[in-house]
């Protein structure tokens, strides 16, 4: 009898929203004033914006749940600590995302000009110069890594899910696991002792470049297209089989059109895995203050590189130079966002209609 | 159009597991046979076999013969991919191809195929496919709208639409409505009752009442027990399978007794 009371009152009494706002606002206020003094009694450096963010979460988590336990009930207590917890740790994982794209727009701004986009870094000491040469680069050698990578990721893929059994599928499988896991530096080192058979050593081109982050992309594409595959239902497979369809056609026009949104997400992914890559371009496709188109010859810059080299080692007017790394830095950026808003609207118009 | 089906001595074995053993029946052209029995009997198994679509499962494999007018589909020379365009296959879930419009669906056969087709043809052979699956007069107004927006219902019978547009010789439904409801299961078996004239049809169902309304023959198929494999035990015409069996395990199971 008495758990049936219990359940009556508790479902009576709730915790107003409203209620609960006013105790997010006032654990905020609190929190900040806190460290306001703190900051202008000269104990921490500065006002510090995270941490009055962290306090107020924290505050705000314990006082809903104190008083939730007193109005509502133990149940509905454990329930808003839990979603608070959660919500923090997102809040939590966000807060360096949002700090570091406000940092970049915020340094990169200063030089994303028309010279930036127009000129390279050739005789240029201090003020002035661009990325040109490094947005060449990036472009290049990226496109040329997913010439090399998706084609051979999404037949592999397609082996893996479509026809690969026993001990070779098996090999190959652990074999993309520890690709993925290979530091891309060794990737580097592995692409410039390629070519150094072949050209020489103290080779360092574009096309070396590509293959270095084909070398860390493949494992990605293979691994995000299998999932893919995998997620096509066996019977779209079948019906297709008991039509009469050979198997080369049902994965050619029924499994991978089926699966192709996930699959141009995946590639994407990887795209941008490889795009902001710095050590292994530093060693095969080297550094260069000039312009250069052809991935075939001579040193080829990429953002990742241009940011790194305008950071470490500033000339005369270290401040331009700076500034040039933040703007690189926020070109690099935009590219991948630009690349993600495509896929999603390509995976949009290619994805299986209807209600499914 | 429709041939008839010879089985002899047939054996299915998924690895080294015997499936189904030593089933030996004919199924006449231009009926419709039901196969009934209990869950994992095997009775799916050997619908699979007359396609060679268990051959889809790795390590399935076959003994024994299943002759098509006299020619055996296991013989060397035989393409399973042309076997498949002869005998078409209705599954337990609906499956219309996601990608694809309901007209595309039913031309699948055609355009997966890469084979040429005009227009006018391929307009002609949508109308007369759907005709053929009482879906004409539903999805005539939106032909180009996506396959899976149709009802459960809908979808089986654009299914059959999309398995008669290649002209088989015989069609196999593996439990057909087991999925759907019990106006759209009366629809599916009013086509079935249309497609006998000119097909040969063999069908797979739980539902008893079913097998008696809508076939000529039923063939009871009975396990032993777990890891058994499932045998044929008697194959007769659906009025003495229903009324007047021979066989006690028949009498037993379509009076409820077990299974």
């Amino acid at each position: 009898m008495s758990t049936e009371v219990e359940r009556v009152t508790t479902s009576k009494r709730t915790l107003e929203p409203k209620v609960l706002w006013l105790t997010a606002a006032a654990s905020f206020l609190v929190s900040l004033g806190v460290f306001v003094v703190l900051s202008m009694a000269g104990i921490t450096s500065g006002f510090d914006i995270v941490a009055t963010v962290l306090w107020s979460a924290f505050l705000y988590v314990a006082l809903s749940y104190v008083m939730s336990r007193i109005v509502e009930g133990k149940r509905k207590a454990t329930d808003r600590l839990v979603a608070g917890v959660v919500t923090s740790a997102f809040v939590i994982a966000l807060l360096p995302l949002i700090s570091l794209i406000y940092t970049t727009v915020a340094d990169g701004l200063n030089r994303l000009d028309g010279t930036f986009f127009s000129s390279s870094m050739r005789n240029i000491v201090g003020e002035g110069g661009g990325g040109l040469h490094a947005l060449i680069g990036t472009l290049e050698v990226t496109l040329a890594a997913s010439i090399i990578s998706i084609p051979i990721g999404i037949m592999t893929a397609i082996y893996l899910v479509e026809y690969g059994r026993g001990k070779l599928a098996q090999a190959v499988t652990f074999l993309i696991d520890v690709m993925t896991g290979i530091p891309s530096i060794v990737a580097g080192l592995f692409a410039f002792a390629l070519f150094a058979i072949f050209f020489g050593p103290g080779i360092r081109f574009g096309i070396g470049g590509a293959v270095a982050l084909s070398l860390l992309m493949i494992p990605v594409v293979v691994r995000s297209t299998e999932e893919m595959l995998k997620l096509v239902p066996n019977e779209l497979r079948e019906a297709s089989y008991a039509l009469g369809v050979p198997k080369w056609l049902t994965v050619v026009k029924v499994v991978l059109p089926t699966a192709i949104a996930g699959i141009i997400t995946g590639v994407m992914i990887a795209i941008s895995r490889i795009i902001g890559e710095t050590a292994p371009l530093l060693i095969i496709a080297g550094l260069s203050t000039n312009m250069n188109y052809d991935l075939f010859n001579d040193r080829m810059t990429t953002l990742p590189v241009f940011v790194y080299t305008q950071y470490a080692n500033p000339g005369r007017d270290a401040q331009a130079y700076l500034d040039r790394a933040w703007t690189g830095a926020l070109v690099l950026i935009l590219i991948v966002m630009a690349l993600n808003i495509i896929a999603r609207i390509l995976a949009k118009v290619l994805a299986p209609k209807g209600q499914r | 159009m429709s041939k008839r089906i010879e089985v002899k001595d047939l054996n299915v074995y998924y690895g080294k597991f015997k499936a189904v053993e030593d089933v030996s029946l004919t199924i006449e052209p231009r009926t419709v046979t039901a196969f009934i029995g209990p869950s994992g009997c095997g009775k799916s198994t050997f619908l699979r076999t007359l396609n060679r679509m268990h051959e889809v499962i790795p390590g399935a494999r076959v003994e024994g013969e299943v002759m098509i007018d006299g020619k055996n589909l296991y013989d060397a020379d035989v393409d399973p991919v042309m076997v498949r365009r002869q005998v078409g296959m209705v599954f337990q879930r609906p499956n219309p191809f996601p990608t694809m419009s309901i007209a595309d669906n039913v031309l699948a056969g055609v355009k997966l195929n890469n084979a040429k087709i005009s227009k006018s043809d391929a307009e002609h052979l949508v109308e007369k496919s759907l005709k053929g699956a009482n879906l004409w007069k539903e999805v005539k107004d939106r032909l180009n709208l996506p396959g899976s927006g149709l009802s459960g219902g809908q979808q089986q019978r654009l299914c059959i639409a999309r398995a008669i547009a290649v002209s088989p010789e015989v069609i196999l439904m593996d439990e057909p409505c087991s999925a759907l409801d019990p106006i759209s299961t009366l629809a599916i078996e009013d086509l079935i009752e249309e497609l006998k004239a000119k097909y040969t049809i063999v069908i797979v169902t739980h539902n008893m009442q079913q097998a008696s309304r809508v076939s000529d023959k039923t063939a009871f198929f009975n396990i032993a027990g777990t890891g058994e494999p499932g045998k044929l035990i008697e194959f007769d015409d659906t009025t003495t399978i229903f009324e007047n069996p021979h066989v006690q395990a028949t009498e037993d199971y379509i009076s409820g007794r077990f299974g």
